[in-house]
């Protein structure tokens, strides 16, 4: 009976390590002093009916990214602490217990990759894939908002256990087992790992599917698909990743979950499990999310280049060959993660040989921006600096991939500092460059102020040199011998000094940081003299810059046609005006999206601590929020023709 | 017409089921090999799938740029993918790592 | 609230031109979500067919299988498939009382079909072979109850489809809503034919 609704939980769960009430109190007092800044500005009913209601993508896109950056902070305190602990962990066991940086290292990974990259790049997708292919939205306003608010359920969900519980996944990022089964992790840290995965993995799903139909189906008239924008190819490229793989995450999760929750086989030590099969799907997974994380990065550099060169994008039709290229390609390199497991050498040799061969098109596409550059009027604005950045630095980390796709090599370096060093360098010079410079590309058009040029250009001064301190000594470690997640290390070995000195190029990154902070603060004060008026204030190529900065809520007063790949460009040449005004439809708001995910938050915390009743009531709440949003046929709302003219008037 | 092509696909997937079953009942009925039937039972299979994807979901009729067929064929792709690659992949690991 | 003025219908009449394209537009993105759910069969295909041998000296899908019990359930559903290609048939002929005929017929068949799953489980689970016996049995109960979960919401939303085809009129959101129902149906017993295969002729031959 107790089982029923209480489930494991007992008074242990509650907080009271330093950690859990250190990270419980910073929840609590962001949470309640936000409730208290809503209250006397009297802004609940703005925020619930403006915000968390909406399905414009515009305004989800907004809370992807503001959730994102929350999500930054966490995982860079994670990445602090375990800088501080490799610092100081010659000859001692440093300020961190074993497994709690175990569980340090595990929701870093989680929360960068799940939450902060993705979170961004949807942000960024929601608002600029619609805007670019002369949509007022998605194929799916619910399912927008239903993935946003899923999202924000395993957010929550991952940082739960500083509240309940206690304990996160100790398993490294992808929980691999038996180390992630019942036998070896009898707690609810894995558990918590499952279900907040599982959430936003649907989330993501939900997103993937989403952006596809829209960029196949939405287009205007006039856009076929080799006049779309690159960006919104790498979209698409991106999306079908994300439809291939994550079912595949989905399952591998479940059969996790099977073995634990219902004590079956599939990965367990005996009893006819096979715990190779996990690293065989995981990584099935694993790697299409890494170009998940990077082709949108890469499309939205296409943009930049050909902006800030003043000129067309060099082989446009070869960027979209490369894009699709590596999208295959993708799926053909999974075993590269495990070359070492012992599969021998006809298989490892296929994997490498495939693996080599992505780098062609990832070097056609750079190829193609130096290109682009070349002739061209180059102006190096702040997103132009990033895009610098990004060219050495995936370069550079490129061929440290491209050195670890050897099997024989990768034998030497697998699970080094080498190999941390390398998907450092692609996440962060390759997908966090491309956030930062499609953040600062396009805050014009979503606030109406541009971002001060100087302290932008200051930030990434700061990130650049932070990253090559940082990261350097760590691809030198790798090559001594230092392999991955170590709290702690013998001095013999000589490697504390390059720990320290990494360490302080992790602070020289925070540096970069807080300007990057003090930049927003500094231009939403000087927002006034930075106006953009024209709605193109880079003098642009593509459709998002023929809105008003921002554009009205539904994007486009009238669908435009067209004619040509750069549509704005010809746009501006010939000058037209609209002649007629058309009724629009939009989605009406809908609080559907939170129910439903609140609902499935409850039935995930319920099945971490096996608390059935919960549970049940999560999973019919579920249900019968999809029956009720089902059978609603009024979700839409009409704009006149006239009302439209007189808000274009104004 | 709609209500030919139903019964079409009902009486050719019948057709297969039955035979995939006798085969399987009766492995000795041709002087092959085991794994050869279960090949055998797998062309069977989608060629099942594949009236039905013809008669009862109509595949094929969609006008403009045949988008589903296209993720369809591709969605197969990457199941053949995932099956064969880690049916390859698990078999050499299985024979070097614990002798099975 | 619904206004009831000539220009809001009117402008009604000029948005449901618009509104094919919407409904076609919800069973594109339809057949996308069930290419997703073909990738999560195809892997728990594959783990089927890395752990069927992994029996652990447990019983093996060759001493539990029944082909004959297998034919019989995978009749049931292939019929339910034509019955729901009959009601499908019905809607193009704004049929609705044979519509809601064929899917009751349906819905029957799929119960019929969940019924004898279950008690091939029970069978199975008194004869000790649970899963928790065996790697394989853990991957034979996750793929077939898996296919039995998706067979499961399926006859949910027919219920619930049957409910609204009595109560109104064959508008286009209703059809499209009822045709990606019948799309996920033919779905399950596509995948069926390939769990009839791998899973029971198979295992009965290997």
């Amino acid at each position: 009976m107790r089982d029923w609704f209480l489930g494991k939980l007992t008074l242990e769960a509650l907080p009271h390590h330093w950690y859990t009430v250190g990270g419980t109190l910073s929840m609590l007092l962001l949470g309640v002093g936000f409730a208290l800044f809503l209250t006397k500005k009297r802004r609940w009913n703005w925020l619930w009916k403006e915000w968390f209601t909406s399905t414009d993508p515009k305004k989800i896109g907004i809370m992807y990214m503001i959730a994102s950056a929350l999500m930054f902070f966490r995982g860079m305190i994670d990445a602090a602490m375990i800088w501080l602990q490799q610092a100081l962990g010659a000859d001692s066991q440093g300020y961190l217990s074993a497994t709690h940086f175990q569980e340090i290292f595990t929701s870093h990974g989680d929360i960068m990759v799940f939450f902060v990259t993705m979170g961004f790049f949807f942000g960024l997708m929601n608002w600029f894939v619609p805007l670019q292919i002369g949509a007022r939205d998605l194929a799916f306003p619910f399912l927008n908002s239903l993935g946003f608010w899923l999202y924000v359920a395993g957010a929550i969900l991952i940082n739960f256990f500083f509240v309940i519980g206690g304990n996160f996944a100790n398993t490294g990022w992808i929980a691999i087992a038996p180390l992630s089964e019942l036998e070896f992790n009898p707690g609810v840290g894995v558990d918590y790992w499952i279900w907040s995965l599982q959430l936003s993995g649907l989330g993501s799903l939900l997103a993937g599917i989403n952006f596809m139909v829209t960029i196949i189906k939405k287009r205007a008239p006039g856009m076929t698909l080799m006049k779309m924008p690159l960006f919104v190819w790498t979209s698409l490229c991106s999306t079908i990743l994300i439809i291939a793989a994550f079912p595949v995450l989905t399952a591998t999760i479940f059969l996790l979950w099977l073995d634990r929750f219902f004590g079956m086989h599939f990965f367990t030590v005996g009893f006819g499990g096979n715990q190779m099969m996990y690293f065989n799907l995981i990584w099935m997974w694993g790697h299409p999310e890494v170009y998940i994380l990077i082709l949108p990065a890469f499309g939205m550099f296409s943009e930049i280049v050909s902006t800030f060169s003043q000129k067309k994008i060099f082989g446009y039709t070869s960027m979209v060959c490369a894009a699709l290229a590596i999208t295959a390609l993708s799926f053909l390199v999974w075993l590269h993660h495990f070359f070492t497991m012992g599969a021998g050498a006809d298989v490892n040799s296929f994997f490498g040989i495939v693996t080599m061969l992505i780098a062609i098109p990832t070097g056609v596409q750079v190829f193609n921006w130096i290109l682009t550059m070349f002739r061209g009027k180059v102006v190096f604005a702040t997103p132009m600096c990033w895009f610098m950045g990004f060219a050495c630095l995936f370069s550079f980390g490129g061929m440290a991939g491209v050195l670890m796709a050897a099997p024989p090599a990768d034998f030497q370096v697998h699970n080094s500092l080498f190999l941390i060093a390398h998907f450092h360098t692609m996440i962060i010079g390759g997908a966090f460059f491309g956030i930062f410079a499609g953040i600062s590309y396009w805050f014009p058009k979503i606030t109406g102020f541009k971002l001060s040029e100087r302290l932008g250009k200051r930030a990434f001064w700061l990130w650049l040199i932070g990253f090559f301190v940082s990261f350097v000594p760590l691809y030198l470690l790798g090559l001594m011998g230092a392999t991955r997640r170590l709290d702690h290390y013998s001095s013999s070995t000589g490697w504390q000094p390059l720990y320290i000195t990494s360490a302080i190029g992790f602070l020289i990154i925070t540096c970069g940081i807080i300007v990057q902070i003090y930049q927003i603060v500094v231009s939403i004060k000087e927002r006034k003299q930075n106006l953009d008026t024209t709605g193109d204030p880079w003098n642009a190529r593509t459709l998002e810059w023929a809105t008003s900065s921002p554009p009205p809520f539904y994007n486009f007063a009238r669908i435009p046609t067209v004619t040509s790949h750069e549509a704005f460009w010809d746009m501006k040449k010939e000058q037209k005006s609209p002649k007629r005004y058309e009724d629009i439809w939009l989605p009406k708001n809908t609080g559907m999206g939170i129910y439903l995910s609140g609902f499935a938050f409850l039935a995930g915390f319920a099945l971490v601590w096996s608390i059935y009743a919960l549970a049940i009531l999560g999973l019919i709440g579920v249900i019968a929020c999809i029956i009720i949003r089902s059978i609603d046929e009024e979700t839409e709302y009409l704009i006149p023709a006239s009302e439209v003219a007189r808000l274009e008037r104004n | 017409m709609g209500l030919r092509i139903r019964i079409v696909g009902f009486a050719s997937s019948l057709l297969l089921t039955l035979a995939a079953f006798f085969l399987a009942a009766h492995p000795d009925f041709f002087p092959v090999k085991v794994q050869t039937v279960v090949a055998l039972l797998l062309v069977l299979a989608f060629f099942q799938a594949t009236a039905q994807s013809i008669c009862f979901i109509h595949l094929w009729r969609e006008k403009g740029v045949p988008w589903n067929l296209l993720l369809f064929l591709s969605t197969i792709g990457m199941m053949i993918i995932i099956i064969v690659g880690s049916i390859w992949i698990m078999n050499h690991l299985n024979a070097n790592m614990t002798g099975l | 609230m619904r206004r009831l003025n000539i220009s809001f219908q009117l402008r009604r009449w000029r948005a449901l031109k618009e509104t094919n394209s919407a409904e076609e537009t919800k069973v594109f993105g339809f057949w996308v979500y069930l290419m997703t759910d073909l990738i999560i069969f195809s892997v728990l295909f594959a783990t089927f067919a890395v752990l069927q041998n992994s029996t652990f000296g447990g019983p093996s899908g060759r001493e539990l299988f029944s082909l004959p019990f297998a034919l019989a359930e995978t009749l049931i559903l292939l019929t339910s498939s034509f019955t729901c290609a009959l009601a499908t048939f019905a809607i193009s002929q704004k049929q609705k009382k044979g519509a809601l005929l064929w899917f009751l017929i349906t819905f029957a068949l799929g119960l019929s079909f969940l019924v004898l799953e279950f008690s091939e489980f029970a069978h199975f689970a008194s004869r000790g072979a649970t899963p928790q016996r065996s790697g394989f049995l853990s991957a034979y109960f996750t793929l077939v109850g898996t296919h039995g979960l998706h067979i499961s919401v399926g006859l949910l939303w027919m219920f619930v489809m049957m409910l609204r085809i009595g109560k109104a009129r064959f508008e286009p959101p209703l059809v499209s809503q009822l045709l990606r129902l019948a799309l996920f149906w033919h779905f399950l017993d596509i995948v069926w034919v390939f769990i009839f295969t791998a899973v029971y002729a198979s295992g009965h031959l290997l």
